[in-house]
């Protein structure tokens, strides 16, 4: 069962890394936003293993956004491998200080403090003057290794740049979920004060969770600079981070891949409702989110497995 | 001097404002625990319900007098419409789901409203501000303050003590304390809690549109003034313990205060001070200054 997922998302990310020699720019364009926004969703994934709901993870975002593009700006440090790691782990470092604190709360109270946190970011952000304020400052081209691609080259580099992160992330938080730690966040969701029993500290369990999420949405909103050659405050506003718990409602808890097949998903409606209906796209993106949660309770993810289980009855 | 009475009134009349908001939000919590994020949908559809009111009202050269009266009563109006169409289309659906589910379910809901404003009212913005005009202003020393806003915080201390009042002497107030206190219970004493759900939602609807319609005079009716209303009133309503009244009113005045205070004395932490209130409430207080902690299930 593990090797055939593993096999099958080996393929999936075969596939995805020739897309540049068949897709069109847009696409590949998209698909960049899409899996590095993934990163994102992939940390509310963690937490919502365990119940837990943030309405503030536009904080680590941006905060990885902003560290790559002040890199580049105050630092003249260009250098993907250098600004990318750093941005997850200046967003990591966040998470965990806020971890001593968010880590002891639950359910709405956990949403509503991250919700804070990140508000208060957006607040610091939008006065002040010397980082753009309101309107935010472009990012400074990158250079993978000292080669400083352009236009097209400069879009193909990155999405391989993305893929790559995304692939290894993917492996280490399967590996995660499979892990003890991993493995007790459902039993966290069901009943905490009995997995305390059992010996375990459920806050440290969470603070290592808040702090991968914190990771995950550095280099999720890092890469997303890169990509998109700017940042602003909206990085940190709710609405971003309500865009991102859509996501992980739509790609639903199951497994690693839903994060990025929902990522892409979202992102492909959204493109396409904004194009074809733009005054609409809120509406087209509110249906959707309404209908998933009415109808397939544990995301797109369920669907496959309710096929399989579906033929496994039928079968002889 | 000057400045501390300023900062004093100022943060009054914001105070007044962020009560009419977070009210409807606070009791839809504490009666049904839905944290409604389309509380910013029916301040949005109350402010621009009443600046099409306004527009309607102040055409024709009516009494100037009773123009806000017209406005509120059209925005109620809508709120206890949108409120009915939701609890019952939608809400009702969702009951006993995990209460961040339906979190998401009300911010799915208030993502279709933003696009349905437009649809009907268009992407224009519109002004009601013949009724602060009318209203005229008054000196007091060396400040002037604007009728109006001395009109809103009276109606909104008003509102308060009405909503106390409701809530301690009135039938449906005293129901609404028992459905409050232990919905299971109250079930099984017979009270109807699914009407008490229905009324509840709808009353909380017209609250957050007759914050819309009190505010719209004061504020240029545009697109995504819900967005920042909501997160507004979920700072007041954290601050204050979310289902608590009394919470919800003293929420809105440290955090009207706070605010005025920092525009007057250090304007570049006007933002920052709201949640950064906050998060230093949450942090010492996790379930707010107005609520009992609730002992954990095992």
């Amino acid at each position: 069962m593990r090797w055939r997922s593993t096999l099958l998302g080996g393929i999936a990310f075969l596939v995805a890394a020739t897309a540049p020699w068949f897709a069109p720019n847009w696409f590949v364009s998209l698909m960049t936003i899409a899996f590095a926004n993934a990163l994102v969703v992939l940390g509310l994934v963690i937490m919502w293993r365990a119940g837990l709901v943030s309405f503030g993870q536009a904080l680590y975002y941006c905060v990885g956004a902003y560290t790559v593009a002040l890199l580049g700006r105050w630092a003249g440090i260009t250098e993907v491998f250098v600004t990318v790691l750093l941005g997850g782990l200046a967003a990591g470092l966040v998470a965990w200080v806020l971890g001593f604190l968010l880590a002891r709360y639950r359910e709405i109270f956990f949403a509503m403090l991250s919700l804070a946190f990140s508000m208060i970011l957006y607040g610091v952000l939008v006065k002040t003057e010397r980082l753009g304020s309101t309107d935010g400052f472009s990012v400074i081209n990158p250079t993978f290794l000292g080669y400083a691609p352009h236009s097209q080259m400069l879009l193909i580099s990155l999405y391989w740049l993305v893929l790559a992160i995304c692939a290894t992330s993917a492996l280490l938080v399967g590996a995660y979920f499979r892990s003890v730690a991993g493995a007790l966040a459902v039993p966290i969701r069901d009943n905490e004060i009995r997995v305390e029993f059992l010996g375990v500290s459920v806050n440290r369990l969470i603070h290592i969770k808040l702090v991968i999420a914190g990771v995950l949405g550095g280099f999720g909103g890092a890469l997303a600079a890169l990509t998109i050659g700017h940042v602003d405050p909206n990085m940190a506003y709710w609405t971003t981070s309500g865009g991102f718990v859509f996501v992980t409602v739509l790609a639903g808890a199951g497994s690693v891949a839903a994060a990025f097949v929902g990522s892409l998903v979202f992102e492909i409606v959204r493109s396409f409702a904004f194009a074809i209906l733009p005054g609409f796209w809120q509406l087209i993106l509110g249906s959707v989110l309404l209908l998933t949660i009415l109808f397939l309770p544990e995301g797109l993810g369920s669907i496959v497995k309710r096929l399989r289980r579906r033929r496994e009855t039928a079968a002889p | 001097m000057l400045v501390a009475f300023a900062i004093l009134t100022d943060g009054l009349v914001y105070a007044a404002y962020l009560f009419l908001v977070a009210v409807g939000l606070t009791l839809i919590f504490g009666v049904m625990k839905i944290l409604n994020v389309t509380h910013g949908s029916f301040y949005a559809f109350g402010a621009y319900g009443g600046a099409w009111a306004a527009g309607v009202y102040f055409s024709r050269r009516l009494p100037e007098a009773a123009g806000i009266l017209f406005m509120v009563l059209v925005a109620m109006g809508i709120g206890i419409l949108l409120g009915a169409i939701l609890e019952r289309g939608v809400l009702r659906l969702v009951y006993g789901r995990d209460e961040v589910i339906v979190v998401l379910v009300t911010y799915a809901v208030f993502l279709i409203l933003e696009d349905v404003i437009v649809l009907i009212w268009g992407a224009g913005s519109y002004g009601a501000y013949q009724p602060l005009v009318a209203a005229g202003n008054v000196d007091v020393g060396r400040l002037i303050l604007s009728n109006y806003d001395i009109g809103l915080v009276v109606f909104a201390a008003a509102l308060a003590a009405g909503v106390w009042w409701a809530l301690k002497y009135t039938r449906y107030g005293r129901l609404l304390n028992v459905v409050i206190f232990d919905r299971e219970t109250a079930a099984a004493f017979g009270i109807n809690v699914t009407l008490v759900y229905t009324v509840t939602f709808i009353i909380g609807a017209m609250l957050g549109a007759l914050g819309g319609a009190m505010m719209a005079p004061k504020i240029s009716v545009t697109l995504g003034i819900g967005v920042e209303v909501i997160v507004l009133a979920f700072a007041v309503v954290a601050i204050g313990g979310m289902g608590s009244i009394e919470g919800a009113l003293v929420g809105a005045l440290i955090v009207g205060i706070a605010r005025a205070a920092a525009v007057h004395l250090a304007p570049q932490i006007e933002l920052f001070v709201i949640y950064g209130v906050m998060a230093l409430v949450l942090i010492f207080r996790p379930y707010g200054l107005f609520t009992r902690a609730q002992p954990r299930k095992i």
